[in-house]
Formats: C-alpha cells, structure tokens, sequence
C-alpha cells in the first residue's frame, strides 16, 4: 500500500473499500458445507491443528478461551418441538400428522444410561446424572437434536476484518482469500473485534513453547511458519496447498482441475461435508452447487425463485460476502 | 444568597504579591506534596513491574480471550484521552469568548492535557501484541514501499493524538512565557539556567506582548476544533466497526460530551489537591471553584442526555443483536457496573447544584473521584459487552481483567501523578501575568462602579435640587 500504487489504483482501492477486495480475481476460492451430512465428529478440527501447526494450548487456556482452533464445530441444540418421531408421545401422532402438535412439550430423556459406561461418565465419586444435573426432567444435555455448524474463516469478500487493520496486515489476495501476513501484524486485535463470526485468533502467549513436547515436533508441517506471541492467526482455506497446487499447474502450463487439491478439513471429513474449490471454474463442484441453490455472491439477500433450496450464508445481511456456503438442515418431524 | 458578592479573586491584592506568592509555589509545598510524590512513584513501579512481565510472556497474562481482545487497557485510554480535554476547553474555548475567570485555573488544566495525552499514548502500545513493531503505523518511508492502512481508524488514532500532544504541549509552553522571564528574574542556581533557555529572552517589550497575544490566539484557535475531531477519531474506533453496541452514529459527540466531563471532574480534583498543596487559597477561590463545579454540572447533563439519546435510539431501533448488547447492560453480567455508572454519572452530579457542597472542599474532592470512578466505568461499558456480546452467540463470553491488567491501569495514575507533580513544583502552576490582568481588569470595575453609583448619585441630587450638585461638579 504504497502512495503510488494508492495514486494510480485511486478508483479500484476506493471500489475495494466498498464492494470487497479486488475485482479481477484469478480464482476465487470457495466453500459448501452440507449441515445435512455434518456429524460433529471433529476431525476437520483435528485435520485444521496438524495441517497448519495450531498448538494444543492446554485445559487451562483453552478455558480461557484462548485456544487457537481455526475450525471449530459449533453446536446448537434444536428445539424440542424438532424432536425425532419416536419421541412423540404414541397419542398425539394422529394430532401431529394433522398438524396439530402436541400441546405438552416432549418430555426429555437421557439416551444414554450412566450404565452403559459406568466407569468413564462416573467422576469424582458422582454419577454422570449427578455430574449434568439431571434429576429426571432435565438435562444439561438434550439427547436429540443437536444441530452443528463448522465454523471456518469464511474469506468474506467484503471483510470487516481488512478495513481496520492499522498496518493492512491482512489483506484481499487475487484469489479471492483474506490473507493475513503473520510477520506484518503488530497484534493490535482490531480485525478480531470487527470479525462478526469471531473467527481469528491471538497468540496471547508463546504457545510454540509447550504445545509440542519432543517428539511432536517431528509432526510440524513444513510448509507453514509456527506463530510466535502476540500475532493474530486465522483459516486461511490451506493457503500452502493452494501455492503448491498453483505452481505445479503453472509448471505444466495448464490450469487448476478441480479436485486436484483440497483443503485439510475437505480432505478428512468422513461423510463428505465439505467442498471446496475455485468458484471461478463453472465446471467445478463447488460453483455448481451454489448456482444450484442460487446463492449469488455480493447480495445482502438471495432472491431465490425456489423457497425450498438450503443454500444459505452466514450474516449475510451485514453485507460481508462470505465465501462459504452452508446447506441447511433438513429434518423430518 | 449571602454568597452572591463573593468576588472571584481580591482585587486589592498587590501585583509584587502575586509573584510572591505564586513563586513560592515552586519553593516549599507541604509535606503532604512529598507523600503524594512517594504514592505515585509507588503506584507507577508496580506497573513497571505487570508490563515488564507482561513483555516477556505475551498478552495472555492479562486474561484476555478470543471475543474479549481489549480489555482494561483500551478503555483506559479512552478515559485518559477523555482526560485531557477540559484543559483545552478551559484554555482555548474560554479564552476566546472572554470568560477571564479561567485564568487563575487553566495553567494546571494545561498541564492535566498534556501529561494525561503522554499517559494514555502507552495504553495501545502496551496493548499491542507485538509492541517493538509499533513504528509500523507511522508512514515513514522505507525501500519495502509498505505505508500504513489509512482506512484504519487506529491509524487516523495514531495521526490524532501525536497531533493533539505537539500542540496542546505548545500551547502550554507559549502561554507560560512571560511566566518563565519572571521566574528567570527571580531565582538562582540550575531553575535560572533552565528559566533564561525557556523564557526564549522575553523583554515584555510592546512588540513582544503583541506578537505573543496574535500567537496564544491562533493557537487557541487551531487548538479547539483539534480537541473536537481528535475525540471524535477515538469514538471512530467503534463507531467505524461494524459491531453492535459500538455502530451508532452518536457516539463522537457522546464521547467529546464525555471528554469534557471527566476532564472537569479531574480538575475539581486537582484544583483542591493544589490549593491545599501550596496554600493558593488567594488565588484558587472558592468563587472559582464553583463556576467550574457549575460547568460540570451543565456537561454532566449533556452526557446524561447524550447516553438517554443512544440508548433510545439502540431501543427503538429494533437491531436484536444490538438490544442484546444493551439488555446485556442493564441486567446481564455488566448490570453493576452499568448501573454504578449511571448512578455516578448522571444522578451525583446534582450533588454539584447544591451551594452548600459546592463550597465544601472535602465534599467536592469525594465527589469528583467518584464522577471520575463513573466517567471510568463508561468507557469499560464501552468496550466490554459489545465485545462479549456479539453476532456469534457461541463465542459470548466474559472477561474478568488480571491482576496484570489491574496493575497497569493503576500505575498509570502514578504516571500521570508523577508528571504532574513535577510540573507544578518546577513551572507556575498559576498563570502570574493573567492574573494580573484579571485583577487589573476587576480593579477597573470595581472603580468604575464605583464611579457609577457616584455619578447617579449626583443626578438625582441634580434632578431633586434643580442646579448641579457640589459633588457632581
Ligand atoms: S470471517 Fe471474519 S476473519 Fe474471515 S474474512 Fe470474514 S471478517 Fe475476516
């Protein structure tokens, strides 16, 4: 951002302030997540800690909140009224199929008997209906219904992140990604307060020091820098996979197929969750599935002609632009 | 109501007096002056110690967290910049519509606005993660062409404050110059050495007064609308963010509203520490006391109103994130916190309309720590629940500040303290040529009420006699 590229670049370094980044892109990188397939099994999560060298930072930090997991897996309990068909009391199906449901709410249950695994949910000399507080009505735990929602950076084109940063440590790549450069940040925290999904995160200490005792170091990724304190770090969609995947097409003479390379969580997720790719290719399966469920990008809201399409992106009205889209959770009730 | 004559300053008092007195200031404070010395000096090791050891291990050790990235340190600085900005109202603003109460009191508020800009310039420093790269928000020019993001409004913050600083330290300076040629005329040893260089070899010639008054005017000027936008830059740090709580357009005036409220808070504070300090009780009266207990007041309610405005607006705007944020105030974890600012901010300062607290300076001392504790607490009601209450309901969270946090926070009133103390032993902490002028001024109408009465006084006998009264002749 020197004066003389802000000089002769005046109109697109205004229009990027507006309308997010830069406009001719040479991918624009994307994400589905099919909230449908998603389990909450974690592994993205866990494919995310080895892929780009997260440290482990420990029980005591990590209640602090002050764990470094660039993808976590929300999870959100449905409502009851959302509950599976065997939970509705045999009397009212008739009034339920009617559309009529039951005015009682469903009485909850815990699925699963301390019984089945007496030593583990056992603690401290407490049961495990001790330890939540269940006393046969409630518990801190539903057994049904949780609903979970992947939560990675999500590249917004429009970041609210970019614009505040003092020193434009993170910025708008051709790719269509929000980069952030490690070294340039002097970890004022600003793009953290301003993110509206709360996706970036502060090295609050020197977590390199403890998170990989010998030999775990061996399992550092090469590929990628281990951030020191006081820097702030966030998903970058496997920047380094991307390089790699660049260069060697840029090598051959061709360009990006799709499916060539994937990020680490696409890669692990067991049921196919995750998609990725460049939006850009209107062969690939991610630029398929969004104009299949009609998302456009650059809209505060989806004009979508058919209602019953899941497509749908995160805070979409704040105008950020995200780049990931999530399909919705269908359940039958 | 037997008050009403009170006069803001004797007039009768001779001008050698003045520079006695004032000089006096710079000889022999009370002990209390060295106790305060010794606190402040305590306060501000211990945060040496929190950040030395804070540098060495990273921000963690202030129990900051993911949604919580600013803690303490940020609404400190807001409440320190806030700080400075009634010695520029009291200086600049009054000085230039005239109200010559103020001379008396606007040295020491001047030196409040500097030495509170050179303290709350730390806090994002020491807030940084990586505090040795601060340098790179400056656009200095390097081979690597990287200049800072001017889209930034910690960087318009940076611009700001460095602005602020320069010319209110200037301001100070030029307007304690023939202060300093009568302290260099009147001491010996190292303070006269010190007295020749800064005076800059003032002879109180007519061409000097006359380029001097064009100069303190100007900068009067330049100074006032630089106090407004620079406050109204630090509200730009929320109000430019697209969270809730912090994304409303009030907030510039809110917080120059603020601004000048606590400001005016501190100099009660400091007016009654330094009165007592170095026996000024001649020149630091109690009808001065109560104009500026007065204002206050007046600020006191603009805030109030100020605060009812957004949180109306917040209300009938109907944004549910933002009305979380708020609800998250009254009755959430923040409830006592909000509500202490509230109580100390908008319903003790009536305690200001009474005459008879007004006067007492005991009262008045309590009373304005805590508006000031209130004018704190608005800041941390700032930065605190939007942080934790935010779009993302997985990641609302709370954020109780470290002993590290607590320490720093602290020290910095040693900080200020120290710098100040200092000041006032080594500079006139009351304006000698400006209260001169006042009592001239004050003698002159007096005189001229005086002449007045007589003169009517001569008409009626006039009117009532039909010939021209032997007086009057
Ligand atoms: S999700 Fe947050 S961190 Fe990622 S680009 Fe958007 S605003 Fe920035």
């Amino acid at each position: 951002m020197s004066l003389d590229n802000i000089l002769t670049n005046w109109s697109r370094y205004r229009k990027g302030a507006e309308e997010g980044g830069f406009h001719e892109y040479e991918h624009q990188w994307g994400m589905v997540v099919d909230l449908n397939k998603c389990i909450g099994c974690n592994a993205c999560s866990v494919a995310c800690y080895a892929e780009n060298n997260l440290p482990v930072v420990g029980e005591k930090r990590c209640g602090k909140n002050q764990a470094m997991n660039w993808l976590r897996i929300e999870r959100y309990w449905d409502e009851p009224d959302l509950a599976p068909y065997e939970a509705i009391p045999t009397a009212n199906v008739d009034a339920w199929i009617e559309g009529n449901p039951p005015a009682k709410k469903t009485e909850l249950k815990p699925s699963m008997p301390s019984s089945y695994l007496p030593g583990l949910l056992e603690q401290d000399g407490q049961s495990f209906e001790q330890r939540v507080g269940f006393d046969g009505t409630k518990s801190e735990f539903q057994d049904f219904g949780a609903s979970f929602l992947p939560m990675m950076c999500q590249q917004c084109h429009a970041a609210t992140c970019e614009p505040v940063c003092p020193v434009a440590a993170t910025y708008h790549t051709p790719d269509g990604l929000n980069a952030q450069v490690y070294n340039r940040c002097i970890g004022s925290r600003y793009c953290s307060n301003n993110c509206p999904y709360r996706l970036r995160y502060f090295n609050f200490w020197s977590y390199y020091e403890d998170a990989w005792p010998e030999p775990l170091h061996m399992q550092l990724n090469p590929d990628l820098s281990v951030r020191d304190k006081g820097v702030m770090e966030k998903c970058t969609f496997c920047i380094q996979r991307i390089r790699v995947a660049k260069d060697k097409a840029k090598m051959e003479d061709r360009k990006v197929i799709d499916g060539e390379f994937s990020t680490a969580c696409v890669q692990t997720c067991p049921t196919g969750a995750l998609v990725f790719g460049d939006m850009q290719n209107p062969e690939s399966q991610v630029s398929k599935l969004w104009s299949y469920h009609q998302v456009e990008r650059g809209k505060t809201k989806q004009n979508k002609e058919n209602k019953e399409l899941r497509g749908y992106r995160i805070l979409e009205g704040l105008n950020t632009d995200p780049s990931v889209l999530y399909l919705e959770r269908v359940r039958e009730v | 109501m037997k008050y009403v004559n009170e006069k803001d300053i004797n007039e009768e008092i001779k001008w050698a007096q003045i520079n006695t007195d004032i000089l006096q200031s710079l000889q022999n404070p009370r002990k209390a002056y060295w106790i305060a010395i010794a606190v402040c000096l305590a306060m501000l090791s211990c945060a040496v110690v929190a950040e030395v050891y804070q540098y060495q291990t990273g921000l963690g050790v202030a129990d900051l967290n993911r949604p919580h990235m600013w803690g303490l340190y940020i609404a400190t600085f807001i409440f320190w910049i806030g700080m400075s900005h009634s010695g520029t109202l009291l200086s600049a603003i009054l000085h230039i519509i005239h109200a010559d109460w103020r001379k008396p009191i606007y040295r020491f508020a001047e030196a409040m606005t500097t030495f509170s800009l050179m303290t709350a310039g730390f806090f994002p420093m020491i807030h940084l993660g990586r505090m040795w790269n601060l340098y790179w928000v400056i656009p200095y020019v390097s081979d690597r062409g990287i200049w800072p993001n001017f889209r930034s409004p910690l960087v318009w913050d940076a611009f700001a404050i460095t602005t602020y600083l320069t010319s209110s330290a200037l301001f100070l300076f030029i307007g304690m110059i023939p202060d300093l040629a009568i302290c260099r005329d009147n001491v010996t040893g190292w303070r006269r050495k010190l007295y020749t260089v800064l005076s800059l070899g003032w002879q109180g010639t007519d061409r000097q007064w006359r380029h001097f008054r064009k100069t303190y005017m100007l900068m009067a000027c330049f100074l006032i609308p630089l106090a407004v936008s620079v406050h109204s830059i630090v509200s730009s740090d929320f109000a430019m963010s697209i969270m809730p709580g912090w994304h409303v357009t009030s907030f510039p005036p809110y917080f120059v509203a603020g601004a000048l409220y606590s400001g005016c808070a501190a100099i009660i504070t400091l007016f009654i520490l330094l009165r007592y300090f170095f026996r000024l009780e001649e020149y630091m009266t109690v009808a001065l006391m109560e104009k500026t207990c007065k204002l206050t007041f007046a600020i006191a309610m603009v805030w109030t109103y100020l605060n009812l405005v957004e949180f109306g607006a917040t209300w009938y705007g109907h944004d549910p994130v933002a009305k979380e944020v708020l609800i998250s105030k009254f009755v959430g974890p923040f409830a006592p916190y909000f509500w202490a600012m509230m109580f100390f901010g908008s319903v003790l300062p009536f305690a200001l309309a009474f005459e008879k607290l007004r006067r007492h300076m005991a009262t008045m001392m309590v009373v304005s720590i805590l508006l000031n504790v209130g004018m704190w607490l608005e800041r941390w009601m700032i930065v605190g629940p939007t942080l934790s209450h935010a779009y993302a309901p997985e990641a609302w969270n709370f954020m109780w500040p470290s002993i590290v946090q607590w320490a720093i926070v602290f020290g910095s009133f040693g900080w200020f303290g120290l710098l100040f103390l200092i000041f006032v032993k080594v500079f006139p902490c009351v304006s000698m040529y400006e209260v001169k002028e006042m009592v001239f001024h004050r003698r002159r109408e007096a005189h001229a009420e005086v002449a007045e009465k007589f003169h009517r006084r001569a008409a009626d006998v006039q009117q009532a006699t039909g010939r021209p009264s032997a007086e009057g002749a």
